[in-house]
């Protein structure tokens, strides 16, 4: 009986480090899922869901190894995998400013009381040290429509925080 | 009247390309009212290819008069032997397909196009389509090519062609 994991790794960013870890779950018999592996600030982080025969205590002792020749701290959970029922995204929202604390929590907050379920957030700091900027991009679904998102993010945005939100509509064929 | 069934990947039956359709007789008119009837049928569908339900011609129908938000459109298209002649400007668009269940992408795709085609008489047909139906146009002919919009697929992330860069001639 087989059991599905959620392996988080963060470490030092170097290449090759997705091609050792994913070996090493190779060889020790695992499976991959689905997984999202993103550079942020200079640090390799990694989410990736492992189905495997064994217990906690055994995927833990097979990645060690890998692990700490790579620099890598992980974690490990016990999850269901609900895998072949993606939720999808209807609308996407471009966030972007001078960065200061608290534009996540305002923006987003307002957006959830509006109806918003985040599927996908990435954010970045860029600019430069003397003046950095914060832009944020999220896809999710309206529950309560589109124009409920608007309303909100007209509210939230009036200080030099610049907002676009559009509806996305997907093609099926 | 017949809803087919849908050939989903990795059957490798969809990367096949599809042949002119000869004569428009009566089994052909008959096999596209079949597979209007699984395009209804289906989830949401804008459009299909023959070679979604495992016939290799060249037969695709188009529908983009129920979105969910109103687009310009032609209503019901019927096109037999389709061929672009013109695209115009770029435009990223999120895609699924019946043929490739639970999964959905961006793809770059013309943001107008003109084609010719046959229609269920035989006649041939201009038509100039833009945005949404140019999209489902190309997605569908794609599939006569054995193509899918998983071989298109560009960065979730990074939406490089967001605005639109549609040129007027």
């Amino acid at each position: 009986m087989s059991h599905w994991y959620m392996l988080t790794l963060v470490g030092k960013d170097r290449p090759g480090i997705v091609a050792h870890v994913s070996a090493a779950l190779f060889d020790g018999g695992c499976n991959l899922g689905e997984a999202s592996m993103m550079r942020l600030g200079g640090n390799f982080t990694i989410m990736l869901m492992v189905e495997y025969e064994g217990n906690k205590k055994g995927l833990d002792d097979m990645l060690e190894p890998v692990a700490d020749s790579m620099g890598l701290h992980r974690h490990i959970d016990r999850i269901d995998a609900e895998l072949h029922h993606h939720l999808e995204p209807d609308v996407r929202i471009t966030v972007y400013g001078a960065d200061r604390a608290g534009i996540v929590a305002r923006i987003t907050g307002a957006l959830a009381e509006a109806g918003l379920h985040i599927l996908d957030m990435e954010s970045s700091v860029a600019g430069t040290e003397q003046k950095p900027i914060y832009i944020m991009q999220i896809e999710g679904h309206a529950a309560e429509g589109i124009e409920a998102l608007q309303s909100a993010l007209d509210i939230v945005t009036s200080d030099g925080i610049e907002a676009q939100l559009e509806s996305i509509e997907t093609l099926i064929g | 009247m017949a809803v087919l069934e849908i050939l989903t990947y990795p059957d490798e039956r969809l990367k096949q390309e599809a042949t002119p359709v000869g004569a428009i007789d009566d089994e052909v008119r008959t096999f596209i009212a079949d597979l209007e009837e699984t395009m209804d049928a289906g989830p949401g569908g804008v459009g299909i290819a023959a070679p979604q339900v495992g016939r290799f011609q060249r037969i695709v129908i188009v529908d983009c008069s129920k979105t969910r938000k109103p687009v310009p459109n032609h209503g019901r298209l019927f096109l037999i032997n389709p061929e672009i002649t013109q695209w115009d400007g770029m435009v990223v668009g999120r895609e699924g397909c019946m043929s490739v269940p639970d999964y959905t992408g961006n793809v770059i795709r013309a943001e107008a196009v003109t084609l010719k085609a046959l229609d269920l008489d035989g006649n041939e047909q201009e038509y100039h389509c833009e945005g949404f139906e140019a999209r489902a146009i190309q997605h569908e002919m794609d599939h006569l090519d054995g193509m899918l919009f998983l071989d298109r697929l560009v960065s979730r992330r990074n939406d490089l062609f967001k605005r639109k860069v549609y040129q007027k001639k």
